[in-house]
């Protein structure tokens, strides 16, 4: 794949540098068929350094996670060459199955079968907190 | 609303609704007597809470309804490692209504989710007990007449007791009250309390060691038990027991309209010398609490009284 020309596919954009692998692994995009390429600490005019994922097709993408890990991404669509939508992130109010409650007191803790749902309590801090027991959330742990 | 798992899920009007209801009921019990007639509660205790499953279970019957359920997790399917979210919503194809209590937090919301039946949290672990809340709130309301304005002293283990820290949830919608926190160095209010509540709002409050200082100050006084367990060691719950125990001597200063309440059971945390004094409010709020838990079984039944 020639990185910069995607017929049809994704390329995600304006990555905060160094956040690119963490994504990959969270999108599980190992289990790809298609290429995909990532390209780091690219220079960008917005914020300084960046990452690039390129995805050589269209797959479906959970946006709230990827707006949860970083609000700032876009999502370009890429179809015949072209940009066919640009998708800004925003951080979701609710993440479902994202992130994992550890609190041993919590009902998740003991039911399988019980969604962990996590609440955007406070935006000016990034605050979520589980629906149940309204433990905060740990940044940097993702499921 | 459809269910209630925290105080939070009332709007300030269906408090006010809930305060009427209740005071209508106390004026005129005969009236309510047969109003739920055909109508079931289950009560599903899978912690038992003799005081809360009775006064549920009481409110049902004094509304005409009936009740069946159980009282702790050994009497029912749980025992047999059925999952919580399962009974509920078996139990859902009996009842109209379920209060139900659990030891893990947000179990009755996870629970809620598998039902179309009312659900009212009864209390699960320490993160919410809503109807306490009522019942304090109704205590107030009838005991001054308002839920603003107030001084409101909370004292002994305010780093654990979920009651203080909803019921500093609940005024905290209401204008000027401001609180006194009394409490050991070891159990004072938990910064999110004071973060998310207090300075968020900003409400005014004092942290002190000394319940004598603030007590001429204080239009209520909310006890709670500080519990041994929750120290290092036993010389400083020694040491500090006594402190928080509220004493004829200790009230002398208090105002004559002082509301002394505290959320039940108590140990010796409130001298049983207090008990005949007229501004002990703490055996009301048993009487309270049961009144709320029938406004609020009518309010979630959507069953209006003319
Ligand atoms: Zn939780």
């Amino acid at each position: 794949m020639k990185i910069d020309s995607i017929v049809n596919g994704i390329v995600l954009d304006h990555i905060a540098a160094g956040n690119s692998l963490r994504i990959y692994k969270f999108l599980n995009l190992d289990d790809l068929e298609c290429s995909v390429a990532v390209i780091r600490n690219c220079r960008s005019k917005k914020y300084g350094r960046k990452d690039v994922i390129k995805i050589d097709s269209i797959i479906d993408m959970n946006l709230d996670v990827l707006g949860y890990i970083d609000p700032n991404i876009t999502v370009n669509i890429i179809r015949d060459g072209k940009i066919a939508e640009k998708k800004h992130l925003e951080l979701p109010e609710r993440l479902v199955n994202v992130i994992k409650c550890h609190n041993p007191r919590c009902i998740t803790s003991i039911e399988q079968e019980v969604d962990h749902i996590f609440k955007l309590t406070d935006r000016e801090n990034i605050i979520y907190r589980c629906a149940y027991c309204e433990t905060k959330s740990d940044k940097e742990e993702i499921w | 609303m459809k269910h209630l798992m925290d105080i939070n899920d009332l709007t300030l009007s269906q408090i006010d609704q809930l305060i009427a209801t209740a005071n209508d009921i106390i004026a005129d019990k005969d009236k309510y007597k047969d109003v739920c007639k055909g109508k079931k509660l289950a009560t599903l205790f899978f912690e038992p809470s003799t005081r809360t499953r009775l006064s549920f279970e009481a409110a049902m019957i004094e509304l005409g309804g009936s009740i069946l359920g159980f009282s702790e997790a050994q009497s029912s399917s749980a025992a047999k490692g059925e999952s919580v979210t399962d009974t509920v919503q078996t139990v859902g194809c009996y009842a109209d209504i379920i209060a139900m209590r659990h030891p893990k937090e947000g179990a009755p919301l996870a629970a809620s989710k598998r039902t179309t039946v009312p659900i009212i949290n009864a209390g699960d672990g320490g993160h919410s007990h809503p109807t306490q809340t009522l019942a304090d709130i109704l205590t107030i309301h009838r005991e001054k007449g308002r839920l603003s304005n107030m001084t409101v002293g909370v004292c002994g283990d305010l780093k654990f007791g979920r009651t203080v820290h909803s019921l500093i949830n609940a005024l905290s919608r209401y204008e000027g009250n401001e609180y006194i926190c009394i409490s050991p160095k070891e159990l004072v209010i938990p910064d999110y309390v004071k973060a998310n509540i207090l300075e968020k709002n900003k409400i005014e409050y004092i942290e002190t060691t000394d319940m004598e200082e603030y007590m001429p100050s204080l239009d209520i006084l909310y006890m709670t038990r500080v519990q041994r367990e929750r120290f290092f060691n036993e010389a400083d719950y020694v040491r500090l027991k006594d402190s928080y125990i509220l004493t004829p001597d200790k009230l002398k200063s208090a105002k004559p309209d002082l509301s002394i309440m505290h959320p039940l059971p108590r140990v010796n945390e409130i001298s049983v010398k207090v008990d005949d004094d007229p501004r002990a409010c703490y055996f009301k709020q048993v009487v309270n609490g049961k009144y709320m838990r029938m406004a609020l079984i009518l309010m979630l039944l959507g069953i209006e009284v003319k």
